[in-house]
């Protein structure tokens, strides 16, 4: 038998005549399947008028169809078990369906019914637009949910596609009317910005016909997607306080713009971020601020180069009392990354950790869904498993270096602080 | 295609002469091994004074030992891609591996050390208490984790579950090393614990390591603390946490029967109806919604506009814990109104029991739980490890078979006896609204799940 490093994932990939995307993938580990139906059709979309309508959209979609009520829908999921979690990213709404293999063949024609002709009944939105104003209101009470919305406004701009908040306000959801859920999904929800991927102890050829007989009726085109503004340049730092003064704890959100995902130097970033803020328990942040110091359960960074040049973001949570000097930490240790880059053995452990992290981020059918989605994504090839070991190799360690000189600079970090924190600090 | 079968795989258990006990089960179905180790301690073996020492030992116990330089600890599994990690709750403090099968040995030598030589230097006692404090403080941000925490603390007057597990903050201010390290030996001996490698392996081979690593541990003697039973519960009990807030919350906990209970797969078939199974695999069952769309109370609460959430939580426990309900009410509606609509369902499905159609659609979905909780080796491992530790791993591949077995008359005879007002606590966060910006005094703890590494 080949074992995994061998022959890779080997998924199949096809094309339906009306554009669907299908990727199939047999694991023969659990007798259950893993469906993830991703559009284009992330909070990027949101029209300006109406943010948070992608969000609106994902709560809304699988209640009720031209054909089919909110509560047979429920029933037909629910009796079989199935789970359905519907959600969205910056570029990406999901449905994502686990099942048993039984089930996949109805469950795909009730995805399809769900994606294809959404009712968006009246008194179904009304309802779930309580839901969505009361979410909204628990962020609003969520320090960590504050500072990461916060800097990433700070980072973008409020106006800007990447920098607005994912759920919208209480005042953009009160205006969105049915009409403005119909017309996102007639702009959005088309065969050509679906992409379809099915994990699990299945025949992929028989999944994807059975793929094919739920989508391929489908016709219509996604409109074109919009421009996107450009990232502007940072010349100083920002910082941004936002007082809650009845929270116990503080939390930090403090970060810059990269790169785009399809930069090459993007696997440079990715080892750079890895050892800076993610190998064992946070990277060299987690060594200063949780290990020496003790001032924090939760210090980590993450890098989300995307489609524009996406985020790195450092976060923890800290006593109040302790802001002043977490901040002066994560200025001292970006600076070093930035002087001196990595050593070349946090170089070669955070190498060996990616390469050798892969066949338990592809153990599971919902992990291997999720890594498929995302090679497709950004059109990284169906053998992209097996060339991330080289893409690794082959980054030096003045790359990495450069890298952190890029990016890391105190001088031009942006920073949030929310929690129970004074409005000015020193 | 065929139906979905899941195929428990054979479990192999064999007890050192040292009281360890040791569950191999070989999955081929990745290049991995994972490794757990259990031990019979949480937070209900702590007394006053000691709360959160259970979960403090944890986090002491990945800090170096005499074979493991505290410099060699980072990236001691990461190096070889592995992740490791550990939690701690009321029954039981748990560490696991898990990486490529090539690494077997160490992962079975850390925990070994860990077993048995850790050092716990007092700087990194101390440096450690202020980061225990940040998890509390920050748990303690989440209105929800701290009413879970009052609430409980009000079910239980006598016996230890009434305390997180986190502990309470005046007892993690004041612990001292020596504290820790007693602790630490008291429970960290091979006879309270039990040792589970899952993976592609090879079971006699895996044995010979084993033998390798703990044989030579010496058992000791387990602290135990008197047993104690909670009092049957008189009236219905209330709290009202009041804090500054944008949300209210509700919560309804009723005592509820151990997991080697006759009421326990009864009562996990009546939560399916009320509120969507979750399954059993505390460790996988957070990952995947509950389908809940049809559920009693999602139907009457959600649907009807009262919340925007709403969620059941019955766990396996080793005593007799809660089940809780727990509900996050919409913009604009008052806690009164949301609970009079919980226990209005509560109340109806208590004196006229469910119907065949939801024990059906209850046990269809359990068992779709069951194979979804063990898509890998690791989910495999915890279920072993976790039930051996609260009752018998026997309990595991009989799972399917006792959800199963559940007959319309335990269910209504579960829901009779067990959600009965008297039987309850109701909590309630009544959010007050911004006044000034004062910090308010630092409370007390938070949160009555597990803690976590």
């Amino acid at each position: 038998m080949a074992t995994l490093a061998q022959r890779g994932l080997s998924p199949i990939r096809a094309v339906l005549d009306n554009g669907v995307r299908v990727i199939a993938k047999h694991s023969g580990a659990t007798p259950a399947v893993t469906v993830h139906a991703s559009f284009n059709a992330g909070t990027v979309f949101d029209p300006a008028e109406h943010l948070g309508l992608s969000h609106f959209v994902s709560r809304t979609i699988d209640r009720g169809t031209a054909a089919h009520p909110a509560d047979e829908i429920a029933e037909r999921l629910d009796f079989r078990g199935v789970s359905l979690a519907i959600t969205v990213n910056r570029h990406a709404l999901s449905l994502v369906c686990t099942c048993l293999v039984e089930d996949l063949d109805p469950i795909l024609g009730t995805l399809a019914d769900i994606v294809m002709q959404p009712a968006f009944p009246d008194r179904e939105v009304e309802t779930r637009r309580g839901e969505i104003v009361t979410m909204i209101r628990q962020d609003e009470d969520n320090p960590a949910a504050m500072a990461a919305e916060g800097l990433l406004a700070l980072l973008y701009g409020q106006a800007h596609p990447y920098g607005r908040r994912p759920r919208g306000t209480v005042e953009t959801v009160e205006r969105i009317r049915r009409s403005s859920l119909h017309a996102f999904h007639a702009a959005r929800f088309a065969p050509d910005s679906l992409l379809l991927v099915m994990v699990g102890d299945l025949d992929p050829q028989r999944a994807i016909q059975w793929a094919d007989r739920a989508f391929g009726g489908w016709d219509g085109q996604a409109a074109a997607e919009p421009q996107f503004p450009p990232v502007e340049a940072v010349h100083e730092r920002r910082v941004h306080v936002i007082p809650m003064m009845n929270k116990a704890q503080a939390d930090i959100a403090y970060g810059f713009t990269t790169i785009v995902r399809s930069d090459p130097a993007f696997y440079a970033y990715w080892l750079m971020n890895n050892i800076l803020g993610e190998y064992s328990i946070g990277g060299r942040l987690g060594d200063s601020i949780r290990e020496r110091q003790g001032m924090a359960y939760y210090v980590f960074s993450a890098l989300d180069a995307n489609v524009i040049p996406g985020p790195l973001v450092i976060r923890a949570g800290v006593n109040p009392a302790n802001v002043d000097r977490a901040l002066a930490s994560i200025d001292e240790e970006i600076t070093r990354m930035a002087a001196d880059g990595p050593t070349e053995r946090e170089l070669e452990e955070s190498r060996q950790f990616l390469v050798g992290s892969l066949p338990r981020r592809l153990e599971t059918n919902g992990g291997i869904a999720n890594f498929l989605q995302m090679v497709e994504f950004f059109d990284l090839g169906m053998d992209y498993d097996l060339r991330v070991p080289d893409l690794l190799a082959r980054v030096t360690r003045d790359e990495v270096h450069a890298a952190a000189r890029a990016v890391l600079d105190p001088a031009k970090a942006a920073v949030v602080v929310a929690g129970p924190y004074p409005k000015s600090p020193d | 295609m065929q139906p979905a079968e899941q195929t428990l795989g054979h479990v192999h258990e064999e007890l050192l002469d040292n009281g360890l006990r040791v569950l191999v089960q070989e999955v081929r179905t990745a290049p991995l091994a994972s490794v757990w180790c259990w031990y019979r301690v949480g937070s209900k073996n702590e007394g006053p004074g000691l709360t959160g020492v259970s979960h403090w030992v944890e986090h002491m116990n990945f800090k170096g030992t005499t074979n493991i330089p505290r410099d060699k600890v980072k990236g001691i599994i990461e190096q070889f891609g592995g992740y490791w990690n550990g939690y701690t709750w009321i029954d039981q403090t748990t560490y696991t591996e898990t990486a490529t099968r090539d690494v077997l040995d160490r992962m079975l030598f850390i925990e070994a050390e860990r077993m048995a030589n850790c050092l716990y230097d007092p700087a990194d006692c101390e440096s450690e208490r202020t980061v225990i404090i940040s998890e509390l403080q920050g748990g303690e941000n989440d209105p929800d984790q701290l009413l879970d925490q009052e609430l409980t603390a009000t079910a239980f007057r006598v016996h230890p579950y009434a305390h997180p597990t986190i502990g309470w903050l005046g007892d993690l201010q004041t612990m001292t090393r020596e504290d820790l390290f007693s602790y630490y030996r008291r429970h960290y001996v091979p006879n309270n614990a039990t040792l589970v490698i899952v993976g592609d392996v090879d079971r006699d081979d895996v044995m010979r390591r084993v033998v390798r690593h703990f044989g030579s541990i010496q058992p000791g003697e387990v602290a135990k603390i008197p047993a104690t039973r909670e009092p049957e519960q008189l009236g219905e009990r209330r709290v009202t946490v009041s804090r500054q807030g944008t949300t209210a919350y509700l919560k309804i906990g009723y005592h509820a029967p151990s997991v080697v209970d006759a009421d326990f797969f009864p009562l996990l078939a009546l939560d399916a109806v009320l509120t969507g199974a979750k399954g059993v695999n505390l460790w996988a069952s957070f990952r995947t919604p509950a389908p809940q769309r049809s559920a009693r109370l999602y139907r009457a609460l959600v649907d009807g506009g009262f919340a925007s959430a709403v969620n059941g939580g019955l766990v396996p426990t080793q005593e007799p814990f809660l089940y809780t309900i727990s509900v996050t009410a919409t913009e604009g509606t008052a806690l009164n109104v949301v609970e009079e609509t919980a226990l209005a369902q509560l109340d109806a499905v208590r004196r006229h029991g469910i119907t065949d159609h939801e024990l059906q659609k209850a046990k269809n979905q359990l068992r779709a739980r069951l194979v979804f909780e063990g898509d890998c080796i690791s989910n495999i491992a915890h279920q072993l490890g976790y039930f051996e530790t609260i009752a018998s791993w026997r309990l595991v591949p009989s799972l399917a078979a006792r959800i199963d077995a559940v007959t319309l008359q335990q269910v209504g005879e579960a829901a009779a006896t067990r959600l009965k007002s008297t039987n309850r606590t109701i909590g309630w966060f009544d959010p007050q609204p911004s006044t000034d910006e004062q910090p308010p005094a630092v409370g007390e703890g938070a949160g009555a799940g597990p803690a976590s590494e």
